[in-house]
């Protein structure tokens, strides 16, 4: 089976769903000629022409409203927001309006429409071009929420959402783009947008974690292992709904909890993965409940010291791990 | 004094016919929303927002879309405008008294936030401006598809202080797409006048800056919309793009029934825009170019009234939605 990439993965799955169905198009800043930024729709526009692939004017909220506009006449667009930092200008366009239209209209209008747009840091990209701002979505009924974390769901997530009928975030993490590789089946495939994966089984340690924390995970889980721990690693994939089944498995199992995202704990992803497993894993769980993120301070700073201060790494996973195996 | 077809063509470029419908369609958003309010007075419907005022313009557009083919993305004083495109005055009711079978939410939005998949006009929410873009959306997807079908958007003069009333124009500009951006401007944005909404007295201005036709047209000259309207659309239709038309029209009520706009506004202007009120402006106007008979006003009256008559007594009835339905629609229970 072919490697690749994660960016290409992504490519991969909206270039052959665009060949399949031409409603399929492609709406944001710098996605047509210079193919994004990250380079995510490069070569799509030569494919498919400026009108299935086109470039935006500067101007979120239009680019999310147009796309609600073009879903609700027939088309199934992708939204580009260029960073998650700059999707505050798209926001009532995606609350008040993407999440809100089946509901309000009784079932009588609904938004098929993916907003893609890539998150985190560690790229030196400060306080403005790495945040996590994820949680404030996941919390929005009607959205689903999706961050894949290796090639092979980003290609079959990217497909499932754009087969979806509702508005799916689909949110990338910045540096899974070129350092995950992973096999990716050529042609056809989707993967659940409502389901979390294990995607390493253990015994003593459950870890939650999504986009590129599952890497940190996974690294800081083996080098416990050599110390005689197994750790289970979850990955969540889906925000929104969020998979409470596998969640409560995997915490009832291994009866020791540690979630790890990048984003700051407070009110967040991490913050609802701990009240489920309160909820229904009371009796199963051998010590608290654990959370590591970043610090609460309003984003990443620049300079290389503070921005490893900020970041969420293996080190400091592995460290957050032995505090909780030793309990 | 009743003058010949030929002369009434003339003097309106509209046949008698257009005419006496456009009327009929003025008169009966009026008297639905007069009726609307007595609902609310009497303590029966918790909220109205009245197109008192605006109706002229909207049925202007309403009569020159091609229901069901035509996309509108409308705002809340639309209710002329819904009615012409189908929409009947028994489904306003059932929005206002919050029962299950209101078309536009099914009891689960405020009355006037319209929307009906199968007449292409798409749902509203409360936030002021974001239908603008939707629109011009709804008119990317038409283009894209080879389709001339027009989509219409309206918005209040306040509204045009959003950004996403410059970001809407803009796209729909640069693309020539199939948009018209109706402004209808009742010099109130709630209790601002204006004056404290825009530096320049006409909306109509800023279209230059977009390189589209900025065009105004007296809202309480019916026949004047009905032009404009149709000139509008035909410009869209032709692939010429889009079009910025700004209505003065007339707020003749509160800007709610939460509001008294008598707090903001002085007497002598709310008695003065009762005498340049649309309706009564074109009924004289028709009965002048005797597309009016004496009598045929009232008699549409009577007929229209038993109308809304049956339409309230069949919403008072009609159910209202179970509470076990509350969570159903928030994401497709079938996966389409």
């Amino acid at each position: 089976m072919p490697q690749k990439s994660y960016i290409e993965a992504i490519r991969d799955g909206i270039r052959e769903e665009m060949r399949r169905d031409d409603r399929v198009m492609i709406l944001g800043e710098d996605v047509g000629a210079k193919g994004g930024v990250f380079g995510v729709t490069e070569g799509l526009q030569k494919e498919f022409g400026e009108w299935r692939v086109l470039d935006s004017p500067l101007a979120e909220s239009l680019i999310v409203g147009v796309a609600i506009g073009a879903a609700m006449n027939g088309l199934r667009p992708i939204a580009e927001i260029q960073f998650q930092d700059f999707i505050m200008p798209a926001v009532d366009q995606i609350i008040s309006e993407a999440a809100k239209i089946r509901y309000r209209s009784n079932g009588d209008w609904n938004v098929p429409m993916v907003l893609r747009s890539p998150f985190g840091g560690g790229v030196h990209g400060a306080l403005y071009h790495s945040q996590s701002i994820e949680a404030i979505f996941a919390h929005i009924p009607g959205l689903r929420v999706v961050v894949p974390s290796n090639p092979y769901d980003a290609k079959g997530m990217i497909v499932a959402a754009l087969r979806d009928p509702d508005p799916v975030l689909y949110f990338e993490h910045k540096r899974c783009y070129r350092a995950i590789k992973g096999e990716v089946p050529d042609g056809e495939y989707t993967v659940p947008l409502d389901r979390a994966r294990v995607v390493r089984e253990g015994e003593d340690i459950a870890i939650f974690s999504y986009g590129m924390m599952v890497h940190a995970s996974l690294e800081a889980g083996d080098r416990l292992a050599a110390d005689g721990f197994s750790c289970e690693v979850v990955d969540l994939r889906s925000l929104r709904p969020m998979d409470r089944t596998a969640i409560v498995a995997s915490a009832s199992k291994c009866g020791k909890v540690l979630i790890v995202q990048e984003a700051n704990l407070a009110v967040s992803v991490a913050s609802e993965v701990a009240a489920i497993i309160a909820e229904d894993c009371f009796d199963s769980l051998d010590a608290p409940v654990m959370r590591l993120g970043g610090p609460e301070i309003p984003a990443m700073p620049f300079s290389p010291p503070l921005e490893q201060f900020y970041l969420v790494t293996p080190d400091k996973v592995e460290a957050k791990l032995r505090e909780l195996a030793a309990y | 004094m009743a003058m010949t077809r030929t002369e009434t063509k003339a003097r309106a470029g509209l046949d008698a016919e257009t005419l006496r419908l456009m009327y009929r369609h003025m008169l009966r958003s009026r008297l639905l929303d007069e009726r609307l309010w007595v609902l609310n007075r009497q303590g029966r419907a918790p909220f109205w927002i009245s197109a008192e005022g605006h109706e002229a313009v909207q049925v202007a557009f309403g009569m020159n879309l091609k229901p069901k083919y035509d996309w509108v993305a409308p705002y809340y004083r639309d209710l002329a405008l819904t009615l012409v495109l189908g929409m009947t005055p028994k489904d306003h009711i059932l929005s206002v008294l919050q029962r299950a079978a209101d078309p536009n939410s099914g009891g689960r939005q405020m009355p006037a936030h319209y929307g009906c998949r199968r007449l292409n006009i798409i749902t509203t929410g409360s936030p002021v401006g974001t239908q603008l873009l939707h629109a011009t959306g709804i008119a990317l997807a038409s283009r894209m598809r080879g389709e001339d079908a027009v989509t219409l958007t309206s918005i209040g003069e306040g509204g045009t202080s959003e950004g996403d009333f410059h970001e809407a124009m803009n796209f729909a500009a640069i693309h020539k797409l199939a948009v018209i951006f109706l402004v209808e401007n009742n010099g109130f944005a709630i209790s601002v006048p204006w004056q404290k909404q825009m530096p320049t007295q006409d909306v109509a201005d800023r279209a230059k800056g977009y390189g589209i036709p900025g065009v105004i047209v007296d809202g309480c000259d019916a026949i004047a919309c009905y032009r404009t309207a149709r000139e509008a659309v035909k410009r869209a239709r032709r692939g010429d793009g889009p079009t910025l038309v700004e209505a003065k029209v007339l707020r003749l009520t509160s800007h709610s029934s939460d509001d008294d706009q008598r707090r903001y506004r002085n007497a002598a202007d709310l008695e003065a825009d009762k005498e340049r009120d649309s309706l009564h402006r074109f009924k004289a106007t028709l009965e002048e170019l005797g597309v009016l008979h004496p009598g045929d006003a009232e008699e549409l009256r009577s007929e229209l009234v038993l109308e809304l008559d049956r339409a309230t007594d069949e919403a008072e009835v009609s159910p209202f939605p179970s509470a076990d339905t509350a969570m159903l629609h928030v994401y497709s229970e079938t996966g389409d």
